[in-house]
């Protein structure tokens, strides 16, 4: 990877400090909140934004501080997205890599469950699994993570197709290496840059996904603060206290198009095929 | 093309059957049994109780039988009674899947009918400042949640009460014009973030092909810039399009389920979201059955449509 050429890339950079505005901000939040963000404040019940208060984003129906509970959300919301992304990149990537290398039988049948898995439209899928799961926090994660693995499984599959018959790869046997040694030494690196591509916009989806479920009543469950069932709770709010509904969305807005940044960047940096396309 | 239709119809069955299997097996690995949710928590059965209700029930077979069984219930049609209500669970899903298709359908509409035109202008200003404008605004439709956008234009709108009818669904049948203003808004929220995604791919599906040959030898023929554009460059541009256009369908019907909630419209995306709330497993079973067969549907339709604007995709066929 063109380290000078990342630097240059505007659409990747802005993605980049997006992400790290926000990692920032759960820094932040680990030594320092305005407020607690699950203390009430039966005085301040939406409480709209304002400095006299120092409730700068305004307090929602429990007085509790917006603006806290955002920044605590953060945390909740990065590590789902990483955990999510980390569960279907490693193991989509490891069932693609192997069938596409071994090919035959384990190959044909690996391939008819992603179709099938497929045929799921992502967030329904989601919603099927933390319906059979049920609604913990560590579910949203397994239930995002199998929404992802078919989607890495094909994508390195593909790759591994592409590189298998290649001189090195027959080369690297010849000298006597093992198939494992093959597949890990020398086809994984090279098929790192759609695999990376694809983790930046997962970790994208993964906090539309979340939001969605938390939304829904089916991700993390309050008072655990979580931007998806901040804005649960507002949708009976929003109409006289709007604020409970715009920050956290801002929130979640920012985040994804940061990673949706940082990915578009990078596709064009690591990518040199697709250099000129826009 | 007709082989090429039944081919692909033909292909279609192991996967909806390892759909059937997924979602089967899925639900029995719910922790409590159908037969206890359907007890519910205040009556205690002994375990000689449990096994004859099971008989009763025809619960007592192996898994796979189960399966078989049941699958050959739902060919005919029969997709079991709801646990909660009692009642048969197909014709209350069919009676809410209109609302969600019309909003799906709508949001699709809604996303071509700005994003193409959009796209096709700003492929004719080729400056940075323009690329670097559709690129983030395309990735912004990406990164917008539904609901929110739904939920904020309720707000926004909130003053036009007269222009959009709130209150009770009233079906297209009854009263077709309150209906589209009744759907407008949600099938907006729904739409606009893939508007912004098509917006983008067709304006570098465009760029693409206005440099092509033939765009050059039509325009020295004399036509017109405008026959050019829509004639020769769109025709062929709005062929990626399309397929991104189909495979976010599914995308839709997702938004839709949640956007239903946002607006209190009675679609299916709410018999499933109270289903779940209530572990109401066998309208789930079918619900998700169901979408998932739409889904895959779909997509072939999209198939079908790009084979039959390109012919070549038939001939690699052939090819291979």
């Amino acid at each position: 990877m063109n380290a000078s050429r990342f630097t240059k890339n505007p659409i990747a950079m802005t993605g980049l400090a997006i992400v790290l505005f926000y990692v920032a901000i759960i820094l932040v939040s680990l030594v320092w909140l305005p407020f607690d963000p699950v203390a009430m404040d039966m005085d301040l019940l939406l409480d709209p934004p304002s400095f006299k208060t120092g409730h700068l984003f305004g307090t929602d129906e429990f007085g509790r501080d917006i603006l806290s509970r955002i920044m605590s959300g953060c945390a909740v919301s990065l590590i789902i997205s990483l955990g999510a992304t980390a569960l279907g990149a490693v193991a989509g990537t490891l069932l693609g890599i192997w069938a596409g290398f071994l090919g035959g039988r384990w190959d044909h049948w690996l391939m008819r469950v992603a179709d099938v898995l497929f045929s799921f439209p992502s967030l329904l899928l989601a919603i099927f699994v933390m319906a059979i799961l049920g609604e913990r926090t560590y579910n949203v994660v397994i239930a995002i993570g199998i929404v992802y693995i078919p989607q890495f499984a094909r994508i390195s599959r593909g790759a591994i197709l592409s590189l298998k018959n290649q001189e090195f790869v027959r080369a690297a046997f010849s000298n006597g290496a093992g198939k494992s040694y093959v597949l890990f030494r020398h086809l994984l690196p090279n098929i790192l840059v759609p695999l990376i591509v694809q983790v930046s916009l997962s970790l994208s989806v993964a906090i539309l996904l979340e939001s969605a479920l938390s939304f829904l009543g089916l991700g993390i469950q309050p008072p655990a603060p979580s931007w998806g069932n901040m804005l649960s709770a507002a949708r009976k709010l929003m109409m006289i206290a709007p604020w409970t509904a715009v920050y956290p969305g801002l929130a979640i807005v920012f985040l994804v198009l940061g990673f949706n940044l940082l990915g578009d960047g990078l596709r064009d940096v690591l990518d040199p095929r697709l250099r000129n396309a826009r | 093309m007709g082989r090429y239709i039944i081919r692909r119809l033909l292909s279609l069955i192991p996967v909806l059957l390892g759909v059937s299997i997924i979602v089967f097996f899925l639900v029995r690995l719910i922790p409590g049994s159908a037969l206890q949710m359907y007890l519910g928590t205040q009556v205690e059965a002994t375990a000689e109780q449990m096994v004859e209700l099971q008989r009763l029930f025809g619960e007592d077979k192996p898994v796979p039988v189960l399966y078989v069984e049941w699958l050959g219930r739902i060919m005919t049609g029969d997709f079991g009674h709801s646990l909660r209500t009692g009642r048969a669970v197909l014709p209350d899903i069919l009676s809410r899947l209109p609302l969600s298709l019309e909003i799906t359908l709508m949001a699709l509409v809604l996303a071509l009918a700005i994003g193409v035109p959009l796209g096709v202008l700003s492929s004719l200003k080729q400056r940075p400042f323009t690329d670097i404008t559709i690129r983030v605004t395309g990735l912004l439709g990406l990164s917008l949640p539904q609901f929110w956008l739904a939920a904020l234009m309720v707000m926004a709108f909130s003053g036009f009460r007269g222009w959009i009818p709130m209150g009770n669904f009233i079906s297209l049948w009854d009263d077709p014009v309150k209906n589209l203003r009744m759907l407008f808004l949600p099938s907006l929220a729904i739409g606009i973030g893939l508007a912004a995604v098509i917006m983008r791919y067709t304006r570098n599906s465009m760029l693409e092909v206005l440099q092509s040959d033939y765009i050059r030898t039509a325009k020295a023929k004399g036509l017109s810039r405008r026959t050019v554009i829509v004639r020769h460059a769109l025709r062929n541009a709005i062929l990626p399009v399309i397929t991104v256009a189909g495979f976010n369908v599914g995308y839709l019907l997702g938004g839709a389920i949640v956007i239903e909630e946002v607006f209190a419209l009675p679609g299916m995306g709410r018999l499933a979201l109270y289903a779940i709330y209530q572990r109401d497993y066998p309208v789930i079973q079918a619900i998700v059955l169901l979408i998932a067969t739409l889904f895959v549907v779909v997509n072939l339709i999209t198939d079908l449509i790009y084979a039959l604007v390109d012919p070549r995709i038939r001939l690699d066929e052939k090819a291979r």
